[in-house]
Parts: C-alpha cells; sequence; structure tokens
C-alpha cells in the first residue's frame, strides 16, 4: 500500500501527555471531541493544520509513557496516515498497531516540516519528494505485520481467533 | 545456557523454551484495567464477539484515577466499569480502596506470574517476581477474553547494586540515578533486572518504587527474585502459599550490565520535564516550591509516608507551600492513621486526600497553576503532566519531599536527619 502527504515534524520524547494533556482526560469517552486537543501541548496548532493523509514525524522514543490507547487512536483519528520516528516507545507501539495506525521506525533527521512524503509500506521505503531522499525503515515482527494488515487487533481476532505465530521463532 | 528471569517466566507461562528475541503466547495470570483505560477496553471488548471474560476472579476493575469522579464524564464511565464487573461477575475494586498498582502487590501478584494491566506502571508487580507488564486497552480486552497474550521475550539489562545505603537516600534515588544514567529510553523493550546485596536486603516497599519506574526507561519489565524478603511480604500480607523461590541462572546471558554503587548516592530530583534529567537535591538548592506532593504508586506506602512523618515531625510546612499526601491504599492510609503519622503530617499542615491516583495526572486533587512548581514522589514529570503546560514538576523521595515542604525550596533532606 502506498500513503501520501505532508510531514509534521516533532522533537525527541513526544510523550502520551504531549499527545493527549492531562487537562482534557476527563473527555476520555469523547474521542472525537478529545481529537480536537492531539499533540496540543507540543504543537498547539497541528489539530487545525493536519490533512487526511498526513505523517507525524518523530525522533527518538516516540509515545513514551502511559498505556492510554486513546493516544495512537486520536492521532489517527486526526487523519493521519503513518508515524515515523527513530524509536517508539513500546506501548505505544502496540497500541498503535492494535487500532491499525502504521507505526515506521526510521531515520527521520532528513524530512522537514512540511515536506511532502510518499511511504510504500510493503517496500518499506520512505521517499521525499521535496528533498528527494529516501529511507527503508526496519521490519515489524510478523504478529503485528498480521494485525495492521486486518486493520488492528480486534478485526485480526475476530478472523482468526487466537494468536497465530510459530512459537519460540524470531517471527 | 541459563535464564534470565524473564525468560525463565515467559518458558513456564509459554511452554516453550523462551528465549530473548522469541515472539511467544503467554499465559496470563492476572489482567486489569483501570477507569482511566478500563472504558474503552470495555468498549473494545463489546465490540468483538466476545462473551465473558476467560477468569473472572483475576479480571480486575480498578476504579483509581479520578476518585472520587470529579466530573459528569468520568461518572458515567465508573458506572460502565462498575456495570460490567457486574455482568462478568469480575472483581471490582471501587473509589478509596487504592491505587491498582498497590493493590495489584497487597493482594494478587506472586512471583513467576503474568500480569497484564491496562495501565505503563502495570511493572510495579515485578518487585514481586512477576512479570507485569503495561498495555493498552485492546490488548487487554483481547487478554480478558482469551486469557493469553503475544510477548516477544525481552533482553535483559541486569543491574547491580551494591553497598550500604547512606542515611537520607532512598530507593528513589537508586531508581532516579539509574534513568539518569541510560535515559528514558535506555532500556526500551528490555527487562531490568535487581540484583546484589543492597537489592538482597531491600525491603518490598523500596523494591516496589524501583520496579515501578522501570517504564520510565523504556523497560518492559523490572523484575526482582524472589527470595525471603519477598516471602516475608507474602506471609505479611496472609499469602504464604503463594511464595516461590526464584532467581536467574548464574550463566544467563544479558545484553548488558550496569553496576551501581549504593554507598556513594545522594539524594537525588529529576528536573522537568524528562525523568532522565536528574541533579542532586543539593544543586537545587534555592528552587522555590509551590506544591509538595508525596503520593502515588511510586512512594506512598507506609514505609514512604513514615519517613516523611519523621522529617515533619513538631515542624510546619512553609507559609508558601502547599503539602498534599495521598496514601496508597486504605490499608496504607489505616495503619497511618493508627501509627500516628496522618496526624503528625496534618500538624505539619498537610491536606490529606484518598487513596487513589489523585494529583499524579491532573485532572484533580492538586492541578498546578501557570508557573508553579511542585516537587512529587510520583513517577513522570512530563509537561502538562499534572493538568497544566505551564508548570514544573520535579521528582524525588518522600524524604526529600518532607524537607522541600518545610523550607519552601528544594532540600537535601539530609539537612534534616
Amino acid at each position: 500500500m502506498m500513503l501520501k502527504g505532508k510531514a509534521f515534524k516533532f522533537g525527541d520524547g513526544i510523550s502520551t501527555d504531549h499527545i493527549i494533556p492531562g487537562k482534557y482526560l476527563s473527555l476520555r469517552s469523547n474521542l472525537p471531541e478529545l481529537a480536537k486537543h492531539v499533540l496540543e501541548d507540543a504543537d498547539p496548532t497541528f489539530a487545525k493544520r493536519v490533512q487526511k493523509g498526513d505523517f507525524v514525524v518523530g525522533g527518538k522514543n516516540f509515545g513514551l509513557g502511559s498505556s492510554r490507547e486513546h493516544a495512537p487512536i486520536v492521532i489517527k483519528m486526526a487523519g493521519v496516515s503513518a508515524i515515523l520516528a527513530k524509536s517508539v516507545a513500546r506501548i505505544f507501539f502496540r497500541n498503535a498497531i492494535n487500532v491499525g495506525l502504521p507505526v515506521l521506525i526510521c531515520n527521520t533527521d532528513n524530512i522537514k516540516e512540511g515536506d511532502e512524503l510518499e511511504v510504500d509500506l510493503e517496500a518499506g521505503k520512505v521517499k521525499n519528494l521535496t528533498n528527494g531522499t529516501e529511507v527503508t525503515f526496519s521490519k515489524m515482527p510478523d504478529i503485528m505485520l498480521g494485525i495492521l494488515n486486518e486493520g488492528g487487533l480486534i478485526p485480526y481476532i475476530e478472523k482468526y481467533k487466537d494468536f497465530v505465530v510459530n512459537p519460540g521463532k524470531n517471527a | 545456557m541459563g535464564q534470565t528471569l524473564a525468560e525463565k517466566i515467559l518458558t513456564a507461562k509459554s511452554g516453550t523454551n523462551a528465549r530473548a528475541g522469541d515472539i511467544v503466547i503467554a499465559k496470563v495470570d492476572v489482567v486489569f484495567a483501570t477507569d482511566s483505560t478500563g472504558p474503552l477496553t470495555i468498549r473494545q471488548f463489546k465490540e468483538s464477539s466476545f462473551e465473558a471474560v476467560h477468569n473472572p476472579d483475576k479480571t480486575i476493575l480498578f476504579i483509581d484515577h479520578s476518585a472520587p469522579s470529579p466530573a459528569k464524564e468520568l461518572s458515567n464511565d465508573h458506572i460502565l466499569m462498575r456495570k460490567f464487573a457486574e455482568e462478568q461477575d469480575s472483581v471490582l475494586s471501587d473509589i478509596g480502596e487504592g491505587i491498582c498498582h498497590q493493590l495489584i502487590a497487597e493482594d494478587w501478584a506472586g512471583p513467576g506470574d503474568v500480569i497484564l494491566g491496562a495501565d505503563s506502571h502495570t511493572v510495579t508487580g515485578g518487585a514481586l517476581g512477576a512479570f507485569a507488564t503495561g498495555m493498552g486497552s485492546t490488548d487487554i480486552a483481547v487478554a480478558m477474553a482469551l486469557g493469553k497474550t503475544w510477548l516477544r521475550v525481552p533482553g535483559t539489562i541486569r543491574v547491580i547494586v551494591n553497598g550500604r545505603l547512606p542515611k537520607g537516600v532512598y530507593a528513589k534515588d537508586i531508581i532516579l540515578h539509574l534513568i539518569g544514567r541510560i535515559g528514558a529510553d535506555g532500556a526500551t523493550y528490555q527487562s531490568l533486572e535487581f540484583g546484589g546485596e543492597t537489592i538482597d536486603k531491600l525491603p518490598m516497599s523500596g523494591r516496589l518504587t524501583i520496579a515501578n519506574m522501570a517504564v520510565e526507561a523504556g523497560a518492559k519489565v523490572g523484575l526482582f527474585p524472589s527470595d525471603n524478603v519477598t516471602q516475608e511480604y507474602l506471609r505479611s500480607r496472609g499469602r504464604s502459599e503463594r511464595y516461590i523461590p526464584l532467581q536467574p541462572d548464574r550463566d544467563a546471558v544479558y545484553d548488558s550490565a550496569i553496576e551501581i554503587n549504593a554507598a556513594e548516592l545522594e539524594p537525588t530530583v529529576a528536573k522537568p520535564h524528562t525523568v532522565d534529567n536528574t541533579a542532586l537535591a543539593k544543586e537545587l538548592k534555592g528552587v522555590r516550591i509551590d506544591q509538595v506532593f508525596i503520593g502515588t504508586c511510586t512512594n506512598a506506602r507506609l514505609d514512604d509516608i513514615a519517613i516523611a512523618a519523621g522529617i515533619l515531625k513538631g515542624k510546619k510546612r512553609n507559609s508558601h507551600t502547599r503539602l498534599v499526601v495521598g496514601p496508597a491504599s486504605q490499608e496504607v492510609m489505616l495503619a497511618a492513621i493508627k501509627e500516628g503519622y496522618i496526624a503528625t503530617l496534618i500538624e505539619a499542615g498537610a491536606t490529606i486526600v484518598p487513596p487513589g491516583c489523585t494529583g499524579c495526572l491532573g485532572v484533580h486533587m492538586g492541578v498546578l497553576g501557570n508557573g508553579e512548581a511542585c516537587l512529587s514522589t510520583a513517577n513522570r514529570n512530563f509537561k502538562g503532566r499534572m493538568g497544566n503546560p505551564d508548570s514544573f514538576i520535579y521528582l524525588a523521595s518522600p524524604a526529600t519531599a518532607a524537607a522541600t515542604a518545610i523550607r519552601g525550596e528544594i532540600t537535601d533532606p539530609r539537612e534534616f536527619l
């Protein structure tokens, strides 16, 4: 699958408290309202500017902090097609895949705010159409790819009724 | 080839020879969600064709994050949780009973368990030798339904702590020192496995503090061996039968090892806005603090409250510094009342808040004003954490917190010992 959109660039250590500020936690069962404040503490204009298909591009340790799955959900609801980062905190990584939001681990140094990107999920490549550079992203475990391919963990479990892996293998 | 604690537990729970890097399907012993993540867990559960939870007796819904509720939306979330627990005949822990991680330690966790919680600080259970880790709502919904989960067996960083902790230096200072050294992503996807003579002697309260913050270095679990401290703790909780000894093999293979000399440690503080931004308390003398918060799943156990009360006895909080104290559980609060600690703290000017997460996550009971600084015994100081991005959070031990409340500025607690 090919994804195309603009980059919104963030720094290292974007936490779940940046993504969903604590002051809005009382809205946690009102996701559309919560989505209006996504990433507000990191970039107050993000929610207004982001368009369908755009990318959130982070640095190191993206999504550290709380286990709140609302964080990847509201990023997805804002229209973001994938997150690109140098590294990602593990709970956030699982949560994003579980809600069907691709997270791609790659070098993001050559991506600037507003760059046009094209992502080839199968080939594992990110093309920066603005400056002509290209990076590859690391392959995720098969089980995560399987979940992502079904659009998230619930549809995956509905289809397979169980986790499908070869135990003991470095899947 | 020997095994680490993580490999041993996951070998037993997956029925495979689990080695770092393997993907395994592990049996889950205890699974829980809170009122922060539980409503979404329940919605995901109901959106699927699941009908019943796999093991209702070990499926727990904790109402602790906003308890008692400060807003009608949250009250409605609480209704949803109570109804789900009733429908599923599972366990409900309602407002005031305490913080999930404290109650998991008191009543549920045992060595060798796999525990999943819809909260990142689920790692706290590692203090009892449980492979306890946080996940999001959907993973938890599926684990509730199937009684199992998939896990990548983590590689392990062995953390060896030797030497005698100096006066005024505590478990909190060990873990803040470690995170300052390896960074907020220093153990991402890995297990932090603690050992050494200091760890062997550390009481369960201190082990819980350290395990609790393993996630602040990105770790999947923070594991302690199961030894005589574990045995004694389980006995004191009336759960002696849960004790099994559990140690890593001598020839276990580690990703890396870190040694800490406890005798050289000093009271340590994490500065805004990241946990790895550490300094010594004495280096921060003069930093004015508007609110001191002694509470949370990190440092609100009886030992912590006793240390704070010891320093505050016969003294008063500084007139410009509010002092908020929230015990970790109802049992802790009752014991602190019986021991006289709560009276001492109130006499020193403290505001006592109910057992629960309270001010830690910025919903209620201690939200900071613009430009204000809080010194907290919690585990997280991210921008906006306590409800206001225009405020500053410092993290430290209960002793440093008590000394700071007296002086009104960050204070090395050894000045009062």
